[in-house]
């Protein structure tokens, strides 16, 4: 792993360690405990839809389907077989990525608006399925009583357990990518970017390379559904909603989607500004965050996490017209 | 501005750290505090049918109450969020009412579902939540929902009330239609569970979706099924055209019931006569002009009515009466024992007796609900308004 | 309508409906509601020829058409109230493209995508604004006596919302044959650099296909509101729906959207009718998955075409 990448990974460790210890002490943001361990769920997804967009060049506006069978599987296993939680996560990451590799193979074949839409027209169906199935799922009352996870035999409860537990997996992941990018995968993924016709030509097997990372994002999205049923305990179809995926999508894409860092930074955006600081707007907060939205995509197309790049190299500027 | 190289950058993230700031820095203290009420309603969303008259009932009542001198001198701060609807955003926001206001009781949510969603955050935090939604999952069982309670009706005893009615004028066979959203399918397992427990036969199940344009798919299915009744469950722009299109496919000799939601003089308006002959439950603050003068509910109905008809300038909604409910005994609770989260929930438990919108509530340990199916009463829509139905 | 007569067209209705009365019945719904899928098709595909580019802002074209329709026809007459409506929608096209799609000429697919997604959530922001939550209704342009037809009931309404589609393809494929400026906006489809060569101002093109998008979204949002209601969040299954039949019937061809609007109001209403309620918006996506995986160029797309296009 680069030091670059070693260093900024460092400093987000360093700062997820501060951020309980601060909280708790001011009681104005206490709650922000709350908001973060949702940042970190969302954040499993928006890694894994950062490789696809940003490094394998695709787009999805279903992950949200993917986000749901995590947690319907994990809810459904455990509420109604009294399926350990753990076994849960695995079988709905077994299940997604079935799913994932069935839906991908004949999708990633389609490009640009097709591919969207063929996500999206996935992502409907299943949140049709949730809603419909109501012997298995509930349908629109939904799942409830869903129990908590345990480690060892002591059960997960509160806030700051499933923080320390959310983001443990958040930094395992976000390693776990980082190898990829930098792997004979990361590369081939980064050539089908630039270009799909150059990479074939080449012997680069796009076909395969597109559908695992499809495959890939996919999984981390179910996880991150299995988390997420565990610790509201209650899921509806509603959450799954094509709503949810485009969300995601602009998570990836405000933050920066060339970047593993920008998914984290717009994920952690979006979502506070989503959940916390347009209260003061009340009424008028849909119509701040459309406007905040087209204005970050119209002025920064790659991203807020472009502006870091963009004042090193000011600065750069400036030390070369002083010197 | 030189520092910061492109000036607005440097100046917008500045103005952000101001924010950030300032919504740090902890409110004045003044001689006697204000008490607070949190509420969390689905003010925006697909529920907004709900929310909507429920924050306008919240915040007159309010204001009504500070007027009068707020509680025992204390003025009354009711801290409102908006849910959109949606699960996560009502937990968050919870969670904020609890840690961040240090509300000591909640009122809302206005959907089950997300009633369902924070039932386990207010367990442990151990804060009374009366919620304006009406799963029986909310109370039941009543040994681990503790710290919440309900002011809406349930749907059973709806539907109960429906199916005794249509006993009554020899109806057996209904069929019944119902919105796939949280509402409907509320409804519908109420409708299918309690149907053989009182003699009548369900001969069609159709479902649909809130955002459907056109229902005579569905109805025609039914007229397929020679059903002697048409129950529908939904709220918003589908309970009007359920019953646009009844009357369009001619299927007007088929008795047409519809859910509760549908109490609203706007909802016959929007029907344009198409409503005529349609029943349904309602509860008595959509009928206060109905209601006998010895009924225990028709001061403080007919006072709520005149009061968000002057102010809104548009009749009641079937939903708002569960927020004045809501907050009425919460304001209660405080003037009783004070901003004591604990007392508040044994004084909710013990309270029997509460003349509401919804009805006259007897709470208890084993009830945290405290109706019957007597809430409800069966009106038919005559000459564009509410009569009792016979 | 005599007493007698009115009796016993009830009593049929109170009798098991024969199937072929049932079939009747979901046609004329399914031809109703594929007529709205078809108009918002075409107005996807406009946009399409001109820009290569899908607008998923199209919805909230038709819910705005409607609402402000309802609104007018309160205190303005009818024919009246639908020009406003068009006229005000069309401008809001024209200030949608303006500023948001007119800067962003080379961005990549993903962030014009994301950008008109913004746009659909602020339009809809505004319509809650303006008119809040609430449906709104509008009397159908010739009464509320449903015509019968081979035992099944048709609205009036339903003739108005087939006429002006029929109206609108009519000549929408006049103007892009035989109009100057329509055939400059299907030359810069094909290749914006020599159409500019060729003297044709591409901006233009682009801001009058959106002008035109809007219009007919417009007008499609103002002809079924009397029949469906209208509110502020209807339009992102209208528009994903309105998607699939431009898809289904081919990105760009105009009588291949309105005859895969059909399709998809026919299909979704006999699933409602003889297989699932419930399941009958996903009949519209599987069609649209089914058609990407197998023919993406869709029924009537040249398939040779849709290859070489920039998406």
């Amino acid at each position: 792993m680069s030091r670059g990448n070693l260093l900024t990974l460092s400093a987000i460790l360093l700062l997820l360690l501060i951020f309980p210890v601060l909280v708790t002490r001011v009681e104005a943001i206490s709650h922000y405990l709350d908001v973060m361990v949702f940042v970190g769920i969302f954040s499993m997804i928006t890694i894994g839809l950062s490789l696809l967009m940003g490094y394998a060049g695709q787009i999805s506006l279903g992950h949200a389907a993917f986000f749901g069978l995590g947690a319907y599987t994990s809810g459904i296993l455990c509420v109604k077989l009294a399926v350990s939680p753990w076994l849960a996560m695995v079988a709905g990451a077994l299940l997604t990525a079935i799913v994932a590799y069935a839906v991908g193979v004949p999708s990633l074949k389609l490009k640009g608006h097709y591919l969207a839409m063929a996500t999206l027209g996935f992502g409907v169906i299943v949140n049709i399925v949730f809603n419909e199935e109501v012997e298995l799922t509930g349908g629109p009352s939904g799942l409830s009583d869903i129990p908590s996870l345990s480690v060892f035999g002591l059960p997960i409860r509160g806030e700051l357990f499933f923080y320390i537990l959310v983001w443990s997996m958040v930094l395992l992941v976000l390693v776990f990518c980082l190898n990829v990018i930098h792997s004979r995968i990361g590369r081939a993924l980064r050539s089908i970017h630039d270009s799909e016709l150059a990479a074939d030509a080449m012997g680069v097997e796009t076909g395969r390379y597109k559908v695992m990372i499809f495959v890939l994002s996919a999984v981390l999205a179910s996880l991150a559904g299995s988390l997420y049923a565990h610790y509201v305990g209650f899921l509806s179809p509603s959450s799954f909603s094509i709503l949810f995926s485009i969300r995601l999508v602009m998570m990836v894409v405000v933050g920066g989607m060339y970047s593993l860092w920008g998914a984290l930074l717009g994920t952690w955006l979006l979502t506070f500004l989503g959940n916390e600081w347009l209260y003061v707007f009340k009424d008028f907060d849909i119509l701040v965050y459309g406007a905040i939205l087209l204005f970050v995509v119209m002025a920064l197309p790659e991203g807020l996490v472009s502006v870091v790049p963009r004042l090193r190299h000011l600065g750069k500027r400036r030390r070369e017209s002083e010197s | 501005m030189g520092r910061f190289g492109k000036g607005w950058r440097g100046a917008v993230t500045l103005t952000f750290c101001l924010v950030l700031v300032l919504s740090l820095v902890p409110r004045v203290v003044t001689a006697k505090e204000p008490y607070k009420v949190g509420a969390i309603f689905a003010v925006t969303g697909g529920a907004s049918i709900l929310g909507e008259p429920e924050k306008r009932t919240a915040e007159m009542l309010a204001e009504e109450i500070n007027k009068k001198g707020g509680i025992n001198g204390h003025k009354l701060d009711l801290v409102l969020y908006d849910d959109e609807s949606d699960e996560t955003k009502c937990r968050l926001g919870v969670t904020r009412l609890i840690k961040k206001d240090k509300v000591p009781v909640i009122i809302g949510p206005s959907t089950s579902g997300n009633t369902l969603a924070v039932i386990a955050v207010c367990d442990e935090a151990k804060v009374p939540l009366i919620s304006c939604a009406s799963s029986i999952k909310i109370v039941t069982p009543v040994s681990e929902r503790k710290w919440i309670f309900k002011v809406a009706p349930s749907d059973s005893h709806s539907v109960e009330r429906i199916y005794e009615f249509l006993s009554k004028k020899g109806i057996k066979k209904v069929a019944v239609m119902t919105v796939s959203d949280g509402y409907g399918s509320s409804g519908r397992e109420e409708l299918l569970r309690l149907a053989p427990t009182m003699g009548i036969e369900v001969v069609a199940d159709e479902r649909y979706g809130p955002k459907d344009t056109d229902l005579t798919a569905q109805l025609t299915r039914i007229r397929g099924t020679g059903a002697q009744a048409v129950i529908n469950w939904s709220v918003g722009p589908t309970q009007i055209l359920a019953v646009k299109n009844w009357k369009e496919l001619g299927m007007t000799a088929m008795t047409f019931v519809q859910s509760h939601g549908f109490a609203s003089k706007k909802n016959i308006e929007l029907a344009g006569g198409a409503a005529e002959g349609v029943i349904c439950p309602l509860g008595r603050v959509n009928i206060p002009d109905l209601l006998p003068a010895t009924d225990p509910q028709k001061g403080v109905i007919m006072a709520y009515n005149a009061a968000y008809q002057a102010r809104f300038k548009e009749p009641l909604s079937a939903f708002g009466g569960h927020a004045w409910d809501a907050l009425t005994l919460a304001v209660e609770a405080l003037g009783a024992v004070g901003p004591d989260p604990v007392k508040i929930r044994d004084y909710l438990e013990n309270r029997k007796h509460f003349v509401g919108q919804g009805g006259v509530f007897n709470f208890s340990p084993a009830d945290h609900c405290g109706l019957t199916k007597d809430a409800f009463e069966m009106v038919v829509v005559k000459n564009g308004t509410w009569a009792l139905a016979q | 309508m005599p007493e007698r007569l009115s009796h016993e067209l009830n009593k049929s209705a109170m009798e098991k409906l024969s199937l072929s009365g049932q079939l009747v019945q979901y046609l004329f719904t399914g031809v109703t509601v594929g007529s709205i899928y078809g108009m918002v098709a075409l107005g996807f595909d406009i946009i399409y020829n001109v820009t290569e580019m899908i607008n998923f802002a199209q919805g909230e074209f038709v819910m705005l058409g409607g609402l402000v329709m309802a609104f007018c026809a309160k205190f303005l007459p009818l024919p009246v109230a639908f020009c406003v409506a068009v006229a005000a929608v069309t401008a809001v096209g024209v200030i949608m493209e303006r500023f948001t799609i007119n800067p962003l000429k080379n961005a990549s697919v993903v962030t014009l995508i994301i950008v008109t997604i913004a746009v659909s959530i602020l339009l809809k922001g505004i319509a809650m604004f303006i008119w809040g939550k609430d449906p709104y209704i509008m009397q159908p342009f010739s009464g509320t006596e449903p015509v019968h037809l081979f035992g099944a009931a048709i609205q009036t309404q339903t003739f108005w919302v087939l006429g002006i589609s029929g109206i609108v393809v009519l000549l929408l494929t006049l103007f892009f044959r035989k109009a100057r400026y329509g055939k400059g906006m299907l030359a810069c489809a094909d290749n914006p650099e020599a159409a500019r060569l060729v003297g044709i101002k591409v901006n233009l093109m682009v801001l009058l296909s959106f002008a035109l998008s809007a219009a007919i979204g417009a007008a499609a949002g103002a002809v079924i509101t009397p029949i469906s209601l209208m509110e502020y969040d209807r339009g992102a299954l209208l528009g994903l729906k309105g998607f699939g039949a431009a898809v289904l019937g081919g990105l760009g061809s105009f009588s291949g959207a309105v005859v895969a609007g059909l399709i998809l109001g026919v299909a979704e209403s006999l699933c409602a009718g003889f297989i699932s309620s419930g399941y009958k918006d996903a009949v519209a996506l599987l069609l649209l998955l089914l058609v990407l995986f197998v023919r993406p160029s869709g029924l009537f797309g040249n398939v040779e075409a849709s290859k070489i296009k920039r998406f």
